[in-house]
């Protein structure tokens, strides 16, 4: 059988490939991309949790993760248009304008 | 033996296509390399007794989230992402202090015990369709009644932020 720790080792490398992403990409979709990275890390964690302790809370919240994803995905892209539209560019550093 | 293989396939696919991800110049080739990643994750639920996750991760991740994303890439150009830099000037900073982040936890992990398979616990029927539904309409009501709220607020949010205002 598959050790549990594998699986973690496999959740947190993910998670640290999706946290790079965030800090370093400067197309705002792949930072949205990266986020959605991280999540997936979390509910991967999330499932071998359950499955190794044969309870079901964890495949509970992987369905809750999903559902905040997809709002939170709906609404990051609502905003990216308007942004787009009203600054013309998806690049994060050309967002200065809260900049004193 | 095959279940330790099967293992290593996913798991190597999916830190490929996440590490690719991060690092092409074209939104619609990650995109699509994230569609792969979450067909492999989707893999792993199986392998995890998760068959009802596994279709959620395809149907909802998959079919619903990532078109959503692939629609507004294509709708907003990206002409300029041609010549433009992908990353911000700090990105060795970062890349460096990730693989440190990462080996630190891998060695931590690595060095820990943890259980190699779940032995006597395993029920029958675990993470079927049945049992998860009973789990979400008991224990789980509430929460999943706020989920539906959260949809809600997300859905007239989008709609709102997203609509031309009239001048």
């Amino acid at each position: 059988m598959i050790p549990l720790s594998w699986y973690i080792i496999l959740s947190a490398l993910l998670f640290t490939i999706g946290v790079v992403g965030v800090l370093s990409r400067r197309n705002i979709f792949i930072i949205l991309m990266s986020i959605e990275l991280m999540l997936n890390a979390a509910n991967i964690n999330l499932v071998a949790f359950a499955h190794y302790l044969q309870s079901l809370t964890g495949q509970v919240f992987v369905i809750f993760v999903i559902t905040v994803a997809a709002a939170e995905a709906a609404v990051a892209l609502a905003i990216i248009i308007l942004l787009s539209r009203n600054r013309g560019s998806v690049y994060v550093d050309e967002f200065n304008i809260l900049k004193g | 033996m095959l279940n330790k293989i099967i293992f290593i396939y996913f798991a190597a696919v999916i830190i490929i296509s996440a590490v690719l991800m991060i690092t092409r110049r074209n939104p619609i080739h990650s995109v699509l390399l994230m569609l792969l990643l979450f067909f492999h994750i989707a893999g792993l639920f199986v392998l995890l007794n998760a068959e009802f996750l596994a279709a959620v991760q395809l149907i909802v991740y998959a079919g619903a989230i990532l078109i959503l994303y692939l629609f507004v890439v294509m709708l907003l150009n990206v002409d300029k992402e041609r010549s433009a830099k992908r990353a911000n000037r700090y990105w060795p900073v970062m890349a460096g202090s990730g693989i440190v982040i990462a080996a630190e936890i891998v060695l931590l992990v690595a060095r820990g015990k943890f259980a190699v398979d779940a032995g006597q616990l395993m029920k029958p029927g675990f993470g079927s369709v049945n049992a998860l539904g009973v789990e979400l309409y008991t224990n789980y009501l509430v929460p999943f009644e706020i989920a539906s709220v959260i949809l809600l607020v997300g859905l007239v949010g989008a709609v709102m932020l997203a609509k031309k205002v009239k001048e």
